[in-house]
């Protein structure tokens, strides 16, 4: 319940803030396709912790906050290695192992890795995901399990 | 007040332009597919984000700010699973990075068993 009810106010929310108006008809109209979203998000079984995880709530901005910080190193390391006359590069392809207990928690782990430039998660087998890097150094900040220790915390709260 | 506004939006764009060039200075560069989607990354992180705080700033406290910031956040949720989508991809067909050492391409070769 809580899901369709959370689902249903965040939808209408998103409908207002896109459109800007707030004149009756506009108004209906939003609430007949929030409705109607709802009801076949219903029909195909959506509604769980996966499709509205209402569990992970503010924690996650203190993550966000922190992989900014390190999204933004890691823009300029590549930016660097890319503009160097004798581009300095040494591919690395290694497994990374993670810690997190769901899989809501690995894709945060996963698309972690792949959104901080120099390190791509190109597959997820069992426990471990394969990681592609762009130099040894970005291979080992995966590796050193910081950000692994610090999704699997974001997951226990 | 306008003005330091004026001045730092202009700064976030011109920084924002500077590392999308970058990636795509990337792109030519690097040898392959793997090590060029690192370069995309440049450009759809914080190339992409500097350029919607640059916006932003100029947009002030409006609905059109409130839009930027949605979309910054749009892009922070797809790029990385397109990304992914097209390196996996290219790993299930057998793609072999080039440059990386050969025990890597040993160790994380595709394990069928432990696949879940």
């Amino acid at each position: 319940m809580v899901h369709i009810v959370g689902l249903g106010a965040s939808l209408f929310g998103f409908w207002l803030l896109m459109s800007g108006h707030f004149g009756p008809l506009l108004i209906s109209l939003g609430v007949a396709s929030v409705v109607l979203v709802l009801y076949i998000a219903h029909r195909m079984d959506l509604y769980d912790r996966e499709t509205f995880p209402v569990h992970l709530k503010g924690w996650i901005f203190g993550y966000w906050g922190w992989l900014a910080k390190e999204i933004f190193k890691a823009n300029i390391d590549v930016a660097k290695i890319v503009l160097a006359p004798s581009l300095p590069i040494s591919p690395r392809m290694v497994r990374v192992k993670a810690t997190q207990k769901t899989d809501l928690g690995m894709v945060i782990f996963a698309n972690s890795i792949t959104l901080t430039p120099g390190t791509v998660a190109v597959d997820i087998e069992g426990d471990e995901i394969i990681v592609h890097a762009l130099s040894q150094e970005l291979a080992d900040g995966v590796l050193n399990g910081d950000m692994d220790g610090r999704v699997t915390a974001l997951e226990e709260r | 007040m306008e003005m330091i506004l004026y001045i730092a939006s202009g700064a976030l764009l011109a920084a924002g332009s500077f590392l999308v060039l970058v990636g795509t200075i990337g792109m030519l560069r690097l040898p392959d597919f793997f090590t060029r989607l690192h370069a995309a990354g440049i450009t759809d992180t914080l190339g992409a984000e500097l350029l919607l705080i640059g916006m932003m700033l100029q947009a002030g406290f409006s609905l059109i700010t409130v839009k930027l910031i949605l979309i910054s956040l749009f892009i922070f949720f797809t790029s990385p699973t397109a990304t992914h989508a097209v390196a996996n991809a290219a790993r299930t067909m057998g793609l072999k990075p080039a440059l990386v050492p050969d025990e890597d391409i040993e160790t994380t070769s595709v394990r069928r068993g432990s696949a879940k």
